[in-house]
């Protein structure tokens, strides 16, 4: 009879989640923001059809980097979970709270399984106040642990630099605009500093609208409302992106 | 079979196994008891004294179509309440109003306008308004067993196609035969008189105004012979609710609009009560 090799727990928690954060650095990273009228989810994708945002319920959004087939299986799960829950009880007792837990409980249970392979994806959900003090933005990493955010956040591969990036420049009450903006600004940057551009059909934006009438607050940008804000925002900050170019080169 | 809503532990495995993307299957899987037609009902003698809905009517204009209910709700000979809503939006693009027992029907369009939402989340995309009438057709389908124990649900569903770009009315039995109506159409127990004055008013190029005022005149006409219809209650400041669906989307008139119509109309049946009259040949 052959003995096992012995791991320790601590060994074989930290294989699991390097597996798991290489996975997920493998994807793109997305960008989600506070501003003036709700929450704004930017992120570069190639396709169409095969969506990193989503509308989860009436005033919750979900997003997520690493594998499609894991992150889209989260996400359906989130729908059902979501809908029955609305349907048993009311539209007003689904919270992005009750949903980032369920999430949180998922993920750490199949993180810490010996039997099942981490799930290499990281979530975030959003849910849009009344008032930008109602919103919530919860970060869920691949282990199942859960962080409520303010402001921005960013997930996937290149996230920690996005992130010190972001915290750096936003602020409250910004425009959908210049959160637009700013957030391709940040996904545009690549690991070594330099700068790449990224076409607006490569973008994916979607918004949580506090301000539309209907109670289902999430709604993509597309077409030429996206190029629109892309473009409605260039004359008025092309002198600040020229100082901050600057002010970056000097510190270099 | 546990509706594991309550608890927050893992989601469970039925959640996260591929499947349709039918809000409606998913229940009939994970827990069936919270679907309406799957209910035993004990054996009764005679009808069961439960709220009913009346009348309902929908016309299709150039660019849209109104679809329109009275509001009172009748147990037997009482009225059980006098601003019932039995129109609702199923979601963007599509309305239904519904006639018949009335606990049951406003369940059935709840779990229609979450059927229709879920199916939109899963697939990021919308379903035809064909596939809409449809799936309505399967709920009543469902909801045959209660239907023939006298709790029927006789809805009107009424949308904007997106792909043919013209406003359309579904009709439905019972049974859930569905048939599309061509013009005007109307359910409930004073369908009769609605649809004998839409006939002699309806024509195909009303304006969006003129078929609000026009399916107004219907429902004054359905109260004015049916009691269980209930006619504008000007003392209660209670209208009918009217609700258009254009390419815009779906919009309910608000409270001072159907006001406006209704006192327009009102005002007119003080000189002519039996309403406008059409040309006799």
């Amino acid at each position: 009879m052959s003995t096992p090799f012995y791991v320790s727990p601590q060994q074989a928690m930290a294989d699991r989640a390097e597996y798991a954060r290489k996975g997920i650095a493998r994807g793109r990273s997305l960008v989600v923001m506070q501003y003036a009228d709700g929450i704004v989810f930017v992120g570069e994708n190639p396709s169409r059809a095969l969506h990193k945002f989503s509308e989860i319920y009436d005033r919750i959004g979900f997003a997520a980097a690493g594998k499609y087939n894991e992150y889209e299986n989260l996400r359906i799960g989130g729908v059902r979970y979501a809908d029955l829950r609305g349907y048993t009880y009311d539209r007003d007792d689904v919270t992005a709270r009750g949903l980032a837990n369920v999430y949180a409980q998922t993920l750490g249970t199949i993180f810490s399984s010996a039997g099942e392979k981490p799930y290499e994806v990281e979530l975030v959900v959003a849910e849009v106040g009344t008032s930008p003090e109602g919103d919530q933005i919860y970060r869920l990493p691949h282990d199942g642990s859960i962080v409520d955010e303010h402001g921005s956040v960013a997930v996937g591969g290149n996230a920690e630099q996005i992130s010190s990036f972001l915290d750096q420049r936003h602020r409250d009450g910004m425009s959908l605009a210049e959160a637009l903006k700013l957030a391709v600004q940040a996904l545009s940057r690549d690991t070594n500093g330099s700068e790449r551009e990224i076409p607006a059909e490569r973008l994916e934006v979607a918004v949580l609208d506090r301000t539309r009438p209907q109670s289902r607050k999430f709604k993509r940008i597309v077409g030429r409302q996206l190029a629109r804000l892309l473009a409605a925002e260039e004359p008025a900050t092309a002198p600040t992106d020229a100082a901050d170019d600057e002010a970056e080169g000097a510190e270099d | 079979m546990e509706a594991n809503t309550r608890s927050t532990g893992r989601l469970p495995a039925a959640f996260l196994t591929p499947g349709s993307s039918s809000f409606m299957d998913f229940l009939a899987e994970h827990s069936p008891e919270l679907l309406p037609g799957r209910r035993t009902l004990p054996a009764v003698q005679g009808a069961i004294e439960v709220p009913h809905g009346t009348t309902i009517v929908a016309a299709t204009f150039p660019g849209g179509v109104v679809l329109a209910g009275d509001r009172r709700a009748t147990m037997g000979n009482m009225i059980a309440q006098r601003d019932i809503e039995k129109v609702f939006p199923a979601d963007e693009y599509s309305a239904v109003g519904i006639a018949g027992t009335a606990g049951l029907a406003v369940e059935m369009v709840k779990l229609f306008q979450l059927e229709l939402e879920h199916f939109e989340k899963v697939e990021g995309a919308q379903l035809s308004l064909e596939g809409k009438a449809n799936r309505l057709s399967t709920m009543i389908r469902g909801n045959l067993g209660m239907a023939m124990q006298g709790l029927a649900v006789i809805p009107l569903f009424a949308g904007w196609d997106v792909d043919r770009e013209k406003g359309r009315i579904f009709s439905y039995d019972v049974t859930g035969g569905r048939s599309e109506e061509h013009g005007y159409a109307a359910t409930g127990s004073g369908s009769l008189f609605a649809r004998g004055s839409m006939k002699k008013l309806y024509r195909e190029d009303l304006t969006e105004q003129q078929a609000v005022t026009l399916v107004v005149q219907a429902l004054y006409d359905a109260a004015d012979d049916d009691s269980a219809t209930g006619g504008p209650d000007v003392a209660r400041r209670i209208y009918p609710i009217v609700t258009v669906i254009t390419d815009d989307g779906f919009r309910r008139l608000t409270d001072a609009e159907a006001s406006d119509v209704s006192r327009s109309v009102l005002e007119r049946r003080m000189d002519q009560p039996d309403g406008p009259r059409a040309e006799l040949l």
